[in-house]
């Protein structure tokens, strides 16, 4: 069992006042808060250990180089991937889809072609169509609906001996929807097709093994499970990984340099260009010990009660539209009061101490596609209370009174 | 005798600092904001559209008889509200005027140091549309 009041004591920023009214933070998916002792490594690490890794030979290069591959190690645990060279450093979730995009596109040929859903976040839409428009080739467009087999016979339809990858988001960031990923790389393993997922909005409320999943790539950032900003991550299968040319060039990825030639340096480091964002790196490693100790049993028991407790209290409002409420969904609800603006009820909930977020999540085409401007959405975390969606629906109806 | 821009700005923030909870600040935006006339739904495109703001705020600028006529709505209440104070202060007055006027109501009404800068930015893109919209007539 969870020890609700435990957890939301480890996080210091939950007892904030806003507008004289105790925090009630339910934008999440943006990014979660952090617990005390991730807040505490950051300051341990500047505090005794700060200095460049894999750089020098002294003792402060020693214990910081470590603690940066342990941060590494504790990934690759925390995913089950095969080796921790498998374990790729970015900046975020954007980054590894970009390096993904700018690496595996130096091989992409006209014609060729690139999946992805409708329900993607523009970080996973972007890249690839700036690369589609370079190289001619096609990015596709996978419809995902509400029957599994409809979606995965549409995955089967529009893969082609041209497809060079299908990349999918796990959990729509927009609207919550589980999309049935496990089911999508099988699809597209039959087709003999790679597959990257992004796992954003996953991997904070699920356990994902890289092997079991057989994915060949796994984005994530550590921000959105209570590590520091700037750092995320870009798995790859060993030999996917090896077979391409890196990203960013310059110091720390290269084992030889003479004004002629450059020999890159092995797995991890050929993707690890320049001095690596470490305090935040570390930070990922303390989340994760975080989250294991809590444990995934735990906290999804948490999150599905407060889940379906949160769907079935907003629907005590009069005219309120959840979207994506006939899916699985997990960590954000999205709705729109009908008549009545996003905006209007994001302010006054604001002032009532209400954090949410409002527009359209980054992923406009999938708001195109729903027809909607944009959407209210309440996302949750570990640390997220019956109390704090008691909080939300009132203060909705409060907004709604105002604006009538 | 027309009131000068300062005059309404400190009248604005003398209204606004009766409401000392945001709740009854909204609360009289929201009333404010209901007396803007509607704007002319052929004006409503993405010509008038002012860029920078969340909601969508449209606005259409005129010289008549020397003076500035600003028409503007939004989709939202409260920004209808706010947009009813910034007509207050522009409406009526000569391009010289606006050009020259010390903007300071939205600073001491509480109205940007309360709203988060992405939301005063709107207001004060609308601003800032407003003032250069006024350089070209």
């Amino acid at each position: 069992m969870l020890q609700i009041d435990k957890v939301r004591n480890d996080f210091p920023i939950l007892r904030t006042m806003v507008y004289g009214k105790p925090l009630v933070y339910l934008d999440n998916a943006a990014t979660t808060h952090k617990p005390q002792r991730v807040i505490d490594r950051v300051c341990n690490y500047y505090s005794h250990e700060n200095s460049n890794i894999h750089r020098g030979e002294h003792y402060l290069c020693e214990i910081a180089s470590a603690a940066y591959e342990d941060a590494r190690e504790k990934v690759k645990t925390f995913i089950n991937a095969k080796e921790a060279k498998e374990v790729i450093f970015t900046a975020g979730t954007t980054a590894s889809i970009n390096l993904l995009a700018h690496s595996l596109g130096k091989s992409i040929r006209e014609k060729d072609e690139i999946i992805i859903s409708h329900m993607e976040h523009h970080s996973n839409i972007i890249p690839w169509q700036v690369l589609c428009n370079e190289r001619n080739a096609n990015l596709k467009i996978l419809e995902i609906q509400e029957d599994e087999e409809a979606t995965l016979e549409a995955l089967n339809e529009l893969i082609s001996l041209r497809t060079r990858l299908v990349a999918i988001i796990c959990v729509s960031n927009a609207l919550g929807t589980v999309l049935p990923f496990k089911k999508i790389i099988d699809v597209a393993h039959k087709n003999s097709v790679p597959i990257m997922i992004d796992a954003a909005q996953a991997i904070q409320h699920m356990p994902l093994d890289v092997q079991e999943l057989d994915c060949d790539f796994m984005v994530f950032s550590g921000h959105k499970m209570y590590a520091g900003t700037g750092i995320g991550v870009l798995y790859g299968k060993k030999h996917h990984l090896e077979d391409l040319p890196p990203y960013q060039t310059g110091g720390g990825m290269i084992e030889k340099v003479s004004f002629s030639e450059t020999t890159y340096a092995k797995l991890p480091y050929k993707f690890e260009a320049g001095t690596r964002n470490i305090a935040a790196t570390i930070s990922l490693g303390e989340a994760i010990d975080y989250i294991t100790d809590i444990g995934f049993g735990n906290i999804q028991a948490h999150e599905k009660e407060l889940f379906q407790y949160a769907s079935e209290q907003l629907n005590t409002i009069p005219l309120m539209e959840q979207y994506g409420e006939n899916t699985e969904r997990t960590g954000a609800i999205s709705f729109n009061i009908q008549g009545m603006h996003a905006y209007d009820i994001a302010m006054i909930l604001d002032k009532l101490g209400i954090a949410v977020r409002i527009g359209t999540h980054c992923a406009e085409p999938l708001m195109h596609f729903l027809g909607i401007k944009g959407t209210i959405r309440a996302s949750f975390a570990v640390y997220n209370t019956k109390d704090d969606v008691d909080r939300l629906v009132e203060g909705i109806n409060k907004a709604i009174s105002m604006l009538e | 005798m027309i009131k000068t821009i300062q005059q309404i700005q400190n009248e604005i923030i003398e209204n606004m600092s009766q409401h000392v909870d945001w709740m009854d600040k909204y609360e009289y935006l929201i009333s404010l904001g209901k007396t803007l006339p509607p704007m002319d739904a052929a004006l409503k495109t993405d010509t008038f559209s002012v860029p920078g703001c969340q909601s969508r705020v449209w606005v259409s600028i005129e010289k008549q008889d020397g003076k500035v006529v600003i028409r503007a709505d939004s989709d939202t209440h409260i920004n209808k509200g706010l947009i009813v104070l910034v007509l207050r202060v522009f409406n009526g007055r000569t391009v010289d005027e606006i050009n020259n006027a010390d903007l300071y109501f939205i600073q001491e009404a509480g109205l940007r140091s309360n709203l988060s800068p992405s939301r005063a930015s709107g207001l004060l893109a609308f601003i800032d549309h407003i003032k250069n919209t006024v350089q070209t007539l």
